[in-house]
């Protein structure tokens, strides 16, 4: 196992009076894909929040319980600092109403970088690690909204990386996507696995077979109080679960 | 062709016959209800397009109205003379209204400069920074503000803002003039301009702003960088609607700009206190001399409220086209 990236221990949210996380304990390796399944509601995209304190502009949000990033409790660091360091890739592609090029510039200059060669570095490696420069390559000018579904949610990920996070948080990034438009995401999470710790969060049993090192199972009961109930290599966890509720779920049997 | 809904037989089905439900023919036959039901339907749609109709139709009556009343004065004075000659005197059959518009613009203007950053800070502030319980009381006072009669705005600055501004030590100045007249009219259109842009603000969809605080942006930057652009075309409607809004007014006017038939103009070397000069707007020409006007005269002031309200058609098809624009951006974006 790589070293630590993140780390929880015994982490707990509540929103209100509601507990909605209770007694987190996870390590996540640095410069791997870990995926984070389990039914609707269970609280993985709210655990997945966590990691870049989007949690934090929630009226009523409350936490207990320790969360590092490298090592260093996550809480001490100023959110937008953070944000910096842990970027994020949303369910719906959300491309600003703005150029290609302004899009993927927009992280670097809220930063304060001014000098447009260098912007222009930074968008054109970001937008070919994110595998769509040579889509776009022509027309930076063009409004990002007018992009494919699948090519707006890439030039997210390229917008994500042009501020050079350390990790990577997606939240179902193809959820809205057509199969093959997937099938690209997919290959881009991999690809970026060897320079990203990534976190993603998929109700795609397949997906998160296909793209990820380790995957981590949450489950709720009727309390509706999400807990993680095993966490281990993908290939363990769809193989030989330890935990029957893990293998009720790979196997369909709910969820 | 579409079943209509009015003509499924609801009470034929079994779910419908249980409880307290009776046999359908003791209400008189299924056959007679549902007529009845149709009849009601389609005269209820008449009497709602008959009302849309009729709002459209005295819009139309009033603009032929007006212009037919205007006539005498186009043929008699000429268009020319009416939109540029600056001097207004009835008795000498000079009717030039360029110092009225002249008038009716300088104020709007004075009236945006000061009433549009303290109208957009309030809608930035009530979109997207003042938590939900200041919201509640906020935003009906800024409401509240646009119940207030034009004529109370007109005697608060008449009782308030004239003796203030009469303190300003500049030759010739009443405190009657544009500044007063600015000021009111700013406040007037305050809750216009806050509330449509507040829409618009509201109306930016919230994948931009947690897009853009992922990306390591404070929230100032998120609001001017992001939500502020998103929502610009909502917002300038929002700022045309307040000029709809300010060349419309009259009765605060009558009372706090002097309504001397002045060009406006400095009352001393400094440029600025052209805003202490006398002024009269379009509004205010008509209201005043309407009571005992006959003639061309008469006529000229139904000229100049044909000249007002091509004004304010060019400015509120401005602010509509803004409005469509902005929502077909964002319809798009969805697509």
């Amino acid at each position: 196992m790589n070293a630590t990236k993140l780390e929880t221990n015994e982490y707990n949210l509540y929103y209100g009076n509601f507990h909605a996380l209770r007694d987190i304990s996870i390590y996540i390796p640095e410069k791997k894909v870990t995926a984070l399944i389990g039914p609707s509601g269970c609280g993985k995209s709210t655990f997945l929040r966590t990691f870049n304190r989007m949690n934090d502009l929630i009226p009523g949000v409350r936490t207990t319980g320790l969360v590092n990033i490298d090592g260093i409790d996550l809480f001490k660091i100023d959110p937008v600092a953070l944000r910096q360091n842990v970027g994020m890739v949303f369910q719906k592609p959300n491309p600003f109403p703005k150029s290609i090029f302004d899009n993927v510039a927009y992280g670097p200059r809220v930063t304060g970088l001014r000098d447009h060669k260098k912007l222009e570095e930074i968008v054109e490696s970001s937008l070919r690690s994110a595998a769509l420069w040579d889509e776009v390559k022509d027309n930076l000018g063009k409004s990002g909204l007018a992009l494919s579904g699948g090519q707006q949610q890439r030039l997210c990920i390229a917008r994500a990386l042009a501020v050079q996070p350390s990790v990577i948080l997606m939240d179902e990034p193809a959820a809205s996507l057509d199969p093959i438009a997937t099938l690209k995401i997919e290959d881009l999470i991999h690809d970026l696995s060897e320079d990203y710790t990534i976190v993603i969060v998929t109700h795609n049993m397949q997906q998160a077979g296909r793209v990820s090192d380790y995957t981590a199972f949450f489950y709720t009961d009727e309390t509706r109080t999400g807990r993680l109930v095993e966490f281990d290599e993908t290939k363990t966890i769809f193989t030989n679960p330890h935990d029957k509720r893990t293998e009720d779920y790979i196997t369909g049997r709910f969820g | 062709m579409r079943p209509e809904i009015s003509e499924y037989n609801y009470q034929a089905s079994p779910f419908f016959m249980d409880g307290d439900a009776k046999p359908m023919k003791k209400h008189g036959g299924v056959e007679h209800q549902m007529s009845g039901r149709i009849i009601a339907d389609k005269t209820v749609k008449y009497i709602l397009f008959i009302s849309a109709i009729l709002s459209i139709v005295i819009v139309l009556a009033i603009a032929f109205f007006i212009f037919q009343e205007s006539l005498q004065a186009w043929a008699e004075i000429g268009l020319s003379d009416i939109l540029f000659k600056a001097v207004w005197r009835p008795g000498q059959d000079q009717y030039g209204i360029l110092a009225m518009i002249v008038g009716s613009v300088a104020v709007t203007f004075g009236a945006i400069l000061l009433g549009v950053p303290l109208a957009i800070g309030s809608a930035i502030f009530l979109g997207e920074i003042a938590p939900k319980s200041v919201q509640s009381v906020l935003r009906p006072a800024v409401q509240l503000l646009a119940g207030i009669p034009s004529v109370v705005y007109g005697l608060f600055g008449m009782v308030v803002l004239v003796p203030l501004i009469r303190q300003v030590n500049v030759p010739g100045n009443s405190g009657y003039g544009l500044l007063a007249a600015s000021i009111v009219l700013a406040v007037m259109i305050l809750p216009t301009i806050t509330s449509v842009a507040e829409d618009a603000i509201r109306a930016v969809p919230d994948g931009y702003r947690s897009g853009s605080l992922a990306l390591g942006a404070t929230k100032w930057q998120t609001i001017t960088r992001v939500v502020l652009p998103a929502g610009k075309s909502g917002i300038m409607a929002a700022i045309i609607l307040g000029v709809g809004r300010a060349l419309g007014e009259t009765m605060a006017m009558i009372m706090v700009i002097g309504n001397s038939v002045v060009f406006p103009k400095p009352l001393a070397a400094n440029p600025l206190t052209f805003f202490f000069s006398q002024a009269r707007t379009l509004t205010g020409n008509i209201a005043v001399e309407i009571s005992y006007a006959t003639g061309v005269h008469e006529s000229a002031l139904f000229a100049t409220g044909v000249v007002l309200f091509a004004l304010i058609i060019i400015v509120n098809a401005s602010a509509r086209w803004l409005i469509n624009r902005q929502s077909s951006i964002q319809t798009t974006r969805q697509g």
